[in-house]
């Protein structure tokens, strides 16, 4: 396949965010290899047949953040990317009753009056701060962050940005948004909604992939971040990827090849290898060396700087900060093959409630205390779980009359206080995650074919993401903006020349939403002066 | 119903510290004032109690640490007779059955590794350097947000510029250390559990989080940032206890002029053609004034004294849901005689006494609040007064006062059926570090959240007035509409801990009202 | 196993039916029916042109029932409604009715709506859209219970010239001594009925609230006894057409509540929407008096206005500007008609200052297809007075058989 001449680029790992920089680099017509250390590319993105002829996507499970500029830009759908909607959303109660979300605002606005006439109304005004909130984060999702500490006309014009941002928000907004940012979403929430079921369903997204409880400061933030892409106004901007999440991540390859770049998979990146403070390229697994003008980490950065590059390399202050990033394993997943569908008495037949994400935990309380388990170093024994099943809306996934099941779990522990993770103890919480979803469905575990079950530490080990974290970065503000990954490298440029980092690590953080990898390929072609930007 | 036709320049609601602060310092610009206290004596939360025959005790903060000494001095509070029982109190931090770490200043004795005394000095070292440039922060009135005006735009600069000074490196480990939790920085420095819990429990004291709560650094730098305020005092104990602040800053007032009436129940600030003019007491007198300064809790000032429907909705709303609920509790106990800690040196007798042995502990204390229970192991800063200042109780007897962590405000089931439990609960945890405890307690008295409030008419029992969190702190305290120590109604204001800085025994919310007033007028 | 219960089902029927819905569909032509605060309504039911004349030349019957009720009521109801709603309400007797609007903080108008005092502590009040969320919160600190009572309620407005003479025929003894914005209670063949003289079209007419287990037999009554007065059900479009006319404004039309807007700068206030006339500085403080009285020192930067417009072809969503060429853009229309009975081509605009004065000329840009050829048409637009339209009928008591 094509001469072995000197890449100008490499990018370390295949996942979302590595392909999406490479694409970019590609397309300014740089010379680009990816370097995939699984036998399969995609990273986090992926969709696995690892049950018959059932499709799991087995880590990340819905396309809700992926830049719309991104996929239009990189021309995704050209690549076979199909993003499809899916309606409905619920959360079932310890009591046999629910709380469904419909899309229909007339029907919504009825059915959480079932619990709160007033809660149905402060929807809206909830809705509509969010809402408020996306709109002012959004332009901030595709810059680079400046460094507060320099002088540089670049950083100077972007606090100013940021600064005026802010300021032409006024008092009342400027208020809101601090409260966003700050505050627990438990306390958030309390402002709108009096209703525990409607907290609880509103809570959910506030916790998903963090190590904090609903009642943490900071959290009301996580919530935004997941609505992230409810903004664009456009229809098919949140649902599956149809095929699974390892459409995104296919797209973004045949995206990436079209315009000249190459994958090696089964290529694990051993050393970054480093000359007179500049990378100059990689060692492989079986001591291949290729060298390279710049290379690109999609790796978090602690897998970078602590595993990858040599400490000798690196000043011991920036070491020091690298050890102190806060990347906690706080979630697991399953994925399960089905029989048929499941029944959910709670919810009533024909309802779109079961098509959407299904929770089962009903106030806040049962959800904080989910955490406390976690910080015990134990996993949630009445855990969140975020479940989906896919199969419903994308016929892709499973064979027919089959299904396919997505049950995110929060929380579980990357160490467990008990000892390290052995097969027991992997199938005692795969247990307990299906016993919570048993109480609500008497033939679901009839219905169970195959289970995969996946802890923080088999995400890491296989994904390659420390601690199995999925946002590579807990998303507190100490960690966002320009502190995010490391204060005074915030710009995807790292202590190394030719070095950079275009990973969910990165500015503006995780999930599948392409920014970082699209900013640290703008960032790459300032420093090459390929672009005027 | 009487009328009182005389008016004054200044009405201020409530005698407590920032009351007497504000009153002194209006009384000294030349304003003829008089201060309104429900109570039968002055000092709101700042008072010594007799909580048994012959006992006394400050009934809310133990200790005057935050007191900027400028303001002492300013309205000489000590020829007005403030005395020292103690200054520079050491801290020591409580292992059960174990030696104590005691820290006094730059040195830390007791069980803790080199690395962790080195990690304890640059810790301290970097963190006043972080107090002395908040400091200034803390002390002033901050700028107000999203105004077009230059002093507020200065003001914010002037913070920046503060900041960046410090360097690029300081700079940098401020900016992210400011919205971390505790937990994490503290581990990050120290390996001795006692050391983390320590800090860790300065981190948390009075506010309604534990230390894993993201935030909680700031509250800590915040803590020494009014602490650098009061100089080389540090901890002190006011002879008489706190009540003797209260009553030197009356002194301070009535002396330059103003009037103090005890037994003043206000039942409503007066409000004509949209402007503040005065007050009504609840016995029906009026009494005008030009300005009306409350020292209450921005609830009970807004839509308590002054009224919602003077007030915009979404005002009022930010106002209702301003959180107020108190998390702490205090204890006070009558002693036949010293309580022995453990392993605690002689030297350090009057030493402020923290139980917080690690950070989980406290975590594990703040477990229970989040669902409206006690803490079953509380954590606890304690003074024995008594042993620096002996006229607080009969000869040869002691009084021990603890700040009591977690006690929630709305308590499952009801405080009046917790009470003796929470009591016992924490006399055994005293037993433990203290041995034979038990034996000496002669009376108790426990102050929760809703003693508080009902005692000290604050609403919801928080001596911050309303949590210290990120979105309730700076310039958006209390609330956008009432900061800068103003209201919506010309002719309102507020001067208590619901304010910037907060609560603590500062005076510099009382100060900066003042300051307020004045300018105003002048600008009028 | 498994019967899945039925409880929330709302996705089987997201929009409501009001009771009168199956006369509605029997008399709907076009089957051309619309949502409106959760019901199905009837956008038009034959024939706009005739819909509208019915309510300009005889009598019409139009489906209120979506309309938001809220019962408010206790000691504290007066001072509650006086802090909430711009207007002074202290002077509103029983049995009288107010138009008002009420405003965020900033001044901004969140909604118009109509209050009826039912009695000395009990109100009601009337609004297109749901704020329960707001009326709630600025009950904070008053003795104050507050409901929606919508479903309890069934309402038709009837409007036009006859439609006293329908009421009077169906046995509402009094009905005409109803003065404008005045109401009462009224028996016809068992049914209790109260009337109020108000109307959404400005010209003569009543609102009828009944019972809804009463509301087909009302609806059949009065069909029956306006057969000879030219009755006709009409749907929105023809309203639009009369409210436009009257000079009403439509809320997300013609205003975006400020309660629900998103961006900065796009919510008005009651000056700015030409309702100074409805903002009493002096009845003592409301939400948003201390900014609305700093925009009145400040003097308006824009007004809504009507506008007399050349040409016959509604201006609807057109921009405006100051001269023919188009090179300075000041405001825009918010909504547009042809009028058939002032045989004007008016519409309602949001104009800045200084242009919004009596007797400016401003240019507004009209699209026209030619049979789907597309023309771009500066007209000459002219600031001019409203109502469009204000027969004396209206106001005139008791009114006579028109």
């Amino acid at each position: 396949m094509g001469e072995r001449s000197k890449p100008d680029v490499l990018i370390v790992g295949a996942g979302h965010n590595g392909l999406v920089a490479a694409c970019y680099l590609a397309r300014a017509g740089l010379k680009v290899q990816v370097l995939e250390r699984n036998p399969y590319i995609g990273g986090a993105a992926v969709s696995r047949k690892l049950y018959g002829d059932f499709t799991y996507s087995n880590c990340s499970y819905v396309c809700s953040l992926l830049r719309p500029e991104i996929m239009r830009t990189l021309e995704l759908p050209r690549f076979g990317l199909q993003i499809i909607p899916y309606d409905g959303g619920c959360t079932m109660m310890r009591d046999g009753g629910h709380l469904a979300l419909y899309d229909n605002h007339d029907a919504l606005r009825r059915e959480i009056a079932r619990h709160s006439k007033r809660d149905a109304e402060a929807y809206d005004r909830y809705a509509r701060d969010v809402i408020r909130q996306c709109k002012f984060i959004k332009p901030l999702l595709m810059r680079e962050p400046p460094d507060p500490t320099s002088f540089k006309p670049r950083d100077i014009r972007e606090l100013l940005y940021l600064g005026g941002h802010f300021q032409r928000l006024g008092e009342a907004r400027m208020y809101d948004t601090l409260r966003f940012w700050t505050m627990s979403a438990a306390d958030f929430l309390d402002e709108y909604f009096e209703s525990e079921i409607v907290k609880a369903h509103m809570a959910g997204s506030a916790i998903i992939g963090t190590a904090l409880g609903p009642r943490s400061p900071g959290t009301a933030y996580v919530l935004l971040h997941h609505y992230m892409g409810d903004i664009d106004d456009t229809v098919g901007a949140w649902g599956f990827a149809r095929g699974g999440m390892g459409a995104v991540t296919r797209s973004l390859a045949a995206s990436l090849q079209a315009s000249g770049g190459t994958i090696r998979t089964s290529a694990g990146v051993e050393r970054i290898l480093v000359r007179n403070g500049r990378s100059v390229g990689v060692a492989l697994a079986d001591g291949e060396e290729i060298s390279a003008r710049l290379v690109l980490s999609n790796m978090d950065v602690k897998r970078t700087f602590l595993n990858t590059v040599d400490s000798k390399e690196l000043p011991e202050d920036f070491l020091r900060q690298v050890r102190n990033f806060k990347i906690r394993g706080s979630s697991g997943k399953l994925n399960i093959a089905l029989d048929g569908l499941p029944s959910f008495p709670a919810i009533p037949v024909g309802s779109p409630s079961t098509r959407g994400d299904m929770h089962v935990t009903d106030t806040i309380e049962m959800m904080e205390r989910a955490y406390d388990d976690w910080k015990e170093g134990a996993w949630s024994r009445a855990p969140y779980i975020d479940m989906l099943i896919p199969s419903q809306i994308d016929p892709t996934m499973a064979p027919d009359g089959k299904h396919y099941m997505s049950v995110f779990v929060q929380y579980c522990p990357y160490q467990l206080a008990s000892g390290p993770w052995d097969a027991a103890k992997r199938k005692a919480f795969g247990d307990t995650v299906i016993d919570t979803i048993a109480q609500h469905s008497p033939d679901f575990k009839s219905l169970i074919l195959h289970a995969e079950v996946r802890t923080p530490f088999d995400i890491e080990n296989e994904v390659g993401l420390t601690e199995g974290n999925i946002f590579q970065g807990e998303l507190t503000f100490d960690q966002l903006l320009f502190n995010r990954p490391i204060p005074g490298y915030a710009q995807y440029r790292t202590p190394l020349r030719g070095l950079y980092l275009c990973g969910s690590s990165t500015h503006p953080g995780g999930g599948v939403m392409g920014a970082p990898g699209a900013n640290a390929a703008r960032a790459v072609l300032r420093d090459l002066r390929l672009t005027g930007t | 119903m009487v009328e009182r036709r005389a008016k004054f320049d200044c009405i201020v609601v409530g005698g407590g510290h920032n009351g007497l602060a504000c009153a002194a310092y209006l009384a000294r610009a030349g304003r003829s004032v008089l201060v309104l206290e429900a109570a039968a004596r002055l000092g709101g939360a700042a008072a010594t109690r007799e909580f048994a025959p012959g006992f006394r005790v400050s009934a809310g903060a133990h200790l005057l640490h935050q007191m900027p000494a400028r303001l002492i001095d300013e309205l000489q509070l000590e020829r007005h007779g403030l005395r020292w029982a103690a200054q520079s109190m050491p801290t020591a931090a409580l292992a059960a059955g174990a030696a104590p770490l005691l820290m006094d200043g730059e040195r830390l004795d007791g069980p803790a590794t080199p690395a962790d005394v080195a990690a304890y000095q640059d810790f301290r070292s970097q963190m006043g350097r972080f107090a002395a440039a908040l400091h200034p922060m803390l002390d002033s009135m901050p700028p107000r947000l999203g105004t077009d005006r230059w002093s507020d735009r200065l003001s914010l600069l002037g913070i920046g510029w503060r900041i960046r000074r410090l360097g690029r490196r300081d700079m940098r480990e401020l900016l992210r250390i400011a919205g971390m939790n505790a937990y994490d920085l503290l581990t990050e420095h120290f390996s001795s559990t006692l050391l983390q819990g320590a800090f860790g429990f300065d981190a948390v004291l009075g506010s309604n989080f534990g230390p894993r709560a993201p935030g909680t650094v700031m509250t800590l730098l915040y803590r020494m940032a009014a602490q650098h305020g009061a100089g080389e005092r540090g901890l002190a104990l006011p002879a008489g206890g706190l009540g003797a602040v209260s009553d030197a800053l009356a002194a301070a007032a009535r002396a330059a002029g103003a009037e103090i009436r005890l037994a003043a129940l206000v039942a409503r600030v007066t409000v004509t053609n949209d402007r503040v003019t005065g007050v009504t007491l609840q016995s029906g007198e009026s009494i005008a004034a030009g300005a009306v300064i409350s020292s209450a809790d921005p609830k009970s000032s807004l839509l308590g004294l002054l009224g919602p429907e003077h007030l915009d909705t979404s005002f009022v709303r930010r106002v209702h849901h301003l959180r107020t609920r108190g998390l702490a509790a205090k204890l006070h106990l009558a002693l036949d005689g010293l309580p022995q800690f453990g392993g605690l040196p002689a030297a350090a007798g009057n030493a402020r006494l923290l139980i917080a042995p690690g950070l989980d502990y406290i975590e594990r204390a703040f477990n229970h609040s989040k669902y409206g229970e006690y803490s079953r192991a509380p954590a606890l800063e304690l003074t024995l007064p008594t042993v620096s200042d002996a006229s607080l109780a009969p000869a040869g007897k002691h009084v021990l006062s603890a700040i009591v962590h977690y006690a929630p405000y709305e308590l499952r089931g009801g405080w009046e059926q917790h009470r003796d439990a929470f009591v016992s609960g924490i006399i055994d945890t005293l037993e433990q570090y203290a041995p034979g405890l038990r034996g000496l307690v002669r009376a108790s008295e426990l102050l929760a959240p809703p003693d508080i409030e009902r005692e000290f008419r604050i609403r919801g029992g928080h001596w911050h007035h309303a949590d210290l969190a990120l979105d309730q702190f700076f310039a958006v305290r209390p609330v956008p509409g009432a900061t800068q120590h103003r209201t919506p109604l010309p002719g309102y204001f507020l001067c208590g801990a619901g304010c910037h800085p907060g609560g603590g025994v500062m005076g510099i919310a009382g100060r900066n009202a003042a300051r307020q007033v004045i300018a105003l007028a002048d600008n009028a | 196993m498994n019967e899945a219960s039925d409880v929330g089902a709302h996705f089987k029927q997201p929009l409501l039916t009001t009771p009168f819905h199956e006369r509605e569909r029997a008399l709907s032509q076009v089957d051309s029916f619309v949502p409106w605060a959760g019901y199905t309504t009837v956008d038009v039911f034959t024939n706009v042109g005739q819909e509208y004349f019915a309510v300009r030349n005889a009598c019409s019957v139009y489906d209120l029932t979506p309309m938001v009720k809220y019962r408010i009521a206790g000691p504290d109801a007066s001072r509650y409604l006086n802090r909430l709603v711009t207007r002074d309400l202290r002077k509103l007797k029983i049995n009288r009715v107010s138009y008002c609007v009420w405003c965020n903080d900033a001044g901004h108008i969140i909604d118009d709506g109509t209050v009826f005092r039912l009695d000395e502590n009990e109100y009601r009040l009337c609004t297109a859209e749901r704020q329960l969320d707001w009326f709630l919160d600025s009950a904070i600190g008053f003795d104050v219970q507050i409901s929606e009572v919508t479903e309890q309620i069934a309402a038709l407005a009837l409007q036009g010239p006859t439609s006293c003479a329908v009421l009077n025929k169906l046995g509402l003894a009094g009905v005409e001594r109803l003065k404008p914005f005045e109401f009462g209670w009224f028996d016809s063949s068992g049914m209790r009925i109260m009337v109020s003289r108000t109307g959404f079209t400005g010209d003569l007419g009543y609102e009828l609230w009944v019972d809804p287990l009463h509301a087909v037999a009302l609806w059949d009554a009065l069909m029956a006894a306006g057969r000879s007065r030219g009755i006709r059900a009409i749907g929105s479009r023809a309203l639009n057409m009369v409210r436009i006319e009257a000079g009403f404004l439509l809320p997300n039309l013609d205003f975006v509540s400020a309660e629900s807007s998103v961006r900065l700068g796009t919510s008005r206030s009651p000056l700015e929407l030409g309702l100074a006339w409805l903002v009493d500085f002096e009845k003592g403080h409301f939400t948003g008096r201390r900014a609305l009285l700093e925009q009145h020192r400040q003097g308006l930067k824009r007004q809504l206005v009507g506008l007399d417009i050349a040409g016959n072809k509604p201006a609807t969503n057109a921009l405006l500007y100051t001269d023919r060429s188009g090179s300075k853009e000041i405001g825009s229309v918010t909504s547009a008609v042809w009028s058939p009975t002032c045989k004007r081509n008016i519409a309602l605009a949001m104009v800045e200052a200084p242009h919004f004065a009596l007797g400016s000329t401003l240019w507004a840009e009209v699209y026209l297809s030619r049979e789907l050829v597309w023309e771009r048409r500066m007209c000459r637009a002219q600031v001019v007075d409203k109502p469009f339209f204000a027969p004396e009928r209206r106001r005139v008591t008791p009114p006579g058989d028109y």
